[in-house]
């Protein structure tokens, strides 16, 4: 009974910690997110919302601690996660057209070496004209609103046709458009039951937008279900008081590394 | 001279062949790899592997006594990789920049190579010629032998790229994403950098240490210049690389002290100054006429705005040179200059009793004025800027406005009942300071 519920839960995270350069940035984080659900993940600046869903990934090492994807660990699941990093993370004057990128969402499933087939790049035509940007497939990428290059992100994590998608603030920067569009593609993946974690910075949209929340800040704060748990009480512990012990220990971590 | 001519163009000496061929390969694996490190920012890594690979080329011949390309090549690779190491251990373990380390590291080895030439120059051991050609490159220097080796490391590197292209794609331009895919982007990476050391190596004899890098990146940022595409990029700097490589080598065959190096690395850098030139989008010619474009269109909504306010102003429709460059603060020449261009554009006419628009003009002027006037309420009602400062702001903004951009901002100002859209008044003359700090939608 037991291992049923484990294999029925998207990401299930046990005692996570990490740490950059012997700094911890996430303390122990125990988490269960249900499948379903749209799971925004919100803290202050530096709480550790990307290292979370980067932690998932495997991006980066951990300290201690493991992740499960339905039961499995991340290795033999990733072909069910599809990921949209921070759109700052990469350089977008790199000679590349709107729809390669999207097609790289394709890579994963045909593995090394292997070519690109023509049933990979209609998944790839599809996934842009789902955001509305079938008419720039062909532009280069630096021409390209910050807007437009975010659902060129957002085509490219649905061009991987997973089970979980990991969202770095997808509405960074973009204008009032995408952000309605992007949150409709997000209500329609939620109602095929994939479950969706996202990285999210305006506190005034998360109980439009979210059912679920993770409430952040170096360490869970509070996560469950956005009307019980999104409360004044849990925005104070979340963004109140920004040297935090934690923090302060995280430093002396640090300083004492530097010495 | 004109005998050697004839002789390199008949290609009927076996040597000429193999030293033509050789610069060709060097030329193309070059701009092929080099597409790829420029792209990763490792143009330089290139550079430090070359200089750092002299010791290992000197060394390779003190302990073998031999000069086979292969013995050479692998003790350059070899000393080469430990300079790369040397660098990424400053790198992790001190608080040394990249920048620096790859300074200290190159001069280093270097210093230590040149050491070990002239200890090798002035020993007694016979044959020691030749190997100061590593310096400035001899492609002359070229034999079968080492031809063989150099087309299979060629085959190898470009069958490598060939296989890896979708790989080494996603590696540089989203490495995380890669990583989250399940590829090893430490095996890729490591991969690209081992076919950079291998294209270093395989050219170095002919270019020499000090200039290889030079093939490496000067081909590829000439082939940016012309494309938006990865593919396109990497077929062009392998063209470019290769045509400098065989020009290079043709031209210092002229003349018999001419080193081969220095004259690809000027071919390739005459490539690279025509296309930084002529570029289509990226070129400095391109950049400047757009640039002249721009101002052209600044100055003209400029006159078209001065023409319809002092309309508004003085209830007529003909104004003297004085008016309006007294209205614009233009000097009499530019306006002259400009009104020129309107009148051949049919937004102005010229007549005795002074300039006017024309219909054209006026429509266009029109739209100029709404904007700017727009722009103006919008920067003010959102507490963006002061009334003092407003104008030289929405100057630089407004000529960018698109239609679309306008009926939004007209439609947001008009429903917060900013604005009056059937008659938008001029925020300066109006003395209604309404509140500021509004929000958008």
């Amino acid at each position: 009974m037991a291992e049923q519920s484990v294999e029925k839960t998207p990401i299930q995270i046990h005692d996570m910690t990490i740490a950059y350069h012997k700094k911890p940035v996430l303390w122990d984080v125990d988490l269960d997110i249900p499948e379903g659900k749209l799971v925004g993940i919100i803290g202050p600046n530096g709480a550790g919302k990307s290292t979370l869903i980067k932690g998932v990934m495997n991006l980066i090492p951990k300290a201690s601690g493991w992740v499960k994807i339905y039961g499995q660990p991340y290795e033999a699941m990733r072909r069910h996660i599809g990921y949209v990093p921070q759109r700052e993370s990469v350089d977008w004057d790199f000679p590349i057209s709107a729809l390669e990128v999207v097609m790289m969402g394709r890579y994963g499933h045909i593995g090394w070496i292997r070519r690109l087939r023509r049933e990979d790049r209609r998944i790839a035509e599809e996934a842009l004209a789902k955001v509305g940007m079938e008419e720039f497939a062909k532009r280069q990428i630096s021409q390209l609103s910050g807007g437009q290059q975010q659902r060129v992100f957002l085509a490219r994590a649905l061009a991987q046709d997973a089970r979980i998608y990991l969202m770095d603030e997808p509405f960074a920067g973009v204008d009032a458009a995408t952000e309605r569009a992007i949150i409709d593609i997000l209500i329609e993946l939620r109602r095929q039951d994939k479950t969706i974690l996202v990285v999210h910075h305006d506190l005034q949209t998360v109980t439009n937008y979210f059912d679920w929340v993770i409430m952040l800040n170096m360490r869970v704060v509070a996560s469950g279900p956005t009307s019980e748990i999104f409360t004044d009480e849990n925005l104070q512990k979340t963004y109140g008081g920004r040297l935090t012990v934690l923090s302060e220990a995280a430093q002396a971590i640090a300083s004492q590394q530097s010495q | 001279m004109l005998e050697n001519i004839g002789r390199f163009l008949s290609l009927s000496d076996a040597n000429v062949r193999f030293v033509l061929l050789g610069s060709l390969l060097i030329g193309s694996t070059g701009g092929l790899l080099g597409s790829f490190a420029v792209l990763r920012k490792r143009s330089l890594i290139g550079d430090a592997l070359a200089h750092a690979a002299l010791p290992g080329v000197a060394l390779a011949f003190m302990l073998s006594g031999s000069k086979a390309l292969p013995i050479l090549i692998a003790g350059a690779t070899l000393s080469g990789v430990l300079g790369v190491l040397c660098i990424q251990f400053i790198v992790n373990f001190t608080r040394i920049k990249a920048d620096s380390a790859i300074g200290i590291v190159l001069s280093v080895f270097f210093g230590i190579g040149i050491v070990l030439l002239t200890h090798i120059q002035r020993s007694s051991v016979g044959n020691q010629s030749g190997l100061d050609k590593f310096l400035f490159g001899q492609a002359a220097a070229i034999v079968n032998d080492d031809l063989k080796v150099m087309s299979i490391l060629a085959i190898f590197i470009i069958t490598a790229v060939l296989l890896l292209y979708k790989e080494f794609k996603v590696l540089i331009f989203d490495p995380g994403f890669m990583q989250s895919l399940g590829f090893s982007t430490r095996l890729v990476d490591l991969t690209l950098m081992g076919l950079i050391v291998l294209t270093v190596m395989v050219g170095l004899q002919a270019v020499g240490v000090v200039l290889i890098a030079a093939m490496l990146i000067t081909p590829a940022v000439a082939a940016r210049f012309w494309t938006e595409r990865l593919h396109v990029m990497i077929l062009l700097a392998t063209f470019f690389g290769g045509l400098a490589g065989m020009t290079g080598t043709f031209v210092s065959s002229l003349a018999p002290r001419i080193p081969t190096g220095p004259v690809m690395v000027l071919v390739a850098t005459g490539f690279f100054v025509f296309s930084a030139l002529f570029g289509p989008r990226r070129g400095m010619l391109a950049r400047w006429h757009r640039e002249r474009a721009n101002r052209q269109r600044e100055s003209r909504q400029h006159l078209l705005r001065a023409c319809i306010e002092l309309e508004e102003q003085q209830g007529r429709q003909h104004f003297s040179p004085q008016e309006l460059s007294a209205e614009l603060q233009w000097p009499q020449q530019r306006l002259e200059r400009q009104s020129k261009r309107m009148v051949r554009a049919g937004l102005m006419q010229l007549r005795h009793n002074g300039w006017s628009l024309s219909q054209q003009g006026r429509e266009e002027g029109l739209f100029v004025v709404k904007s700017h006037r727009l722009w103006e309420h919008y920067l003010f009602y959102r507490d963006i800027l002061d009334m003092d400062h407003l104008d030289r702001p929405a100057d630089e903004v407004e000529h960018l406005l698109t239609p679309e951009i306008i009926t939004r901002l007209e439609n947001l100002l008009e429903r917060e009942q900013v604005i009056d859209t059937q008659r938008i008044v001029n925020i300066h003359a109006s003395s209604s300071l309404y509140r500021p700090g509004g929000q958008d939608d």
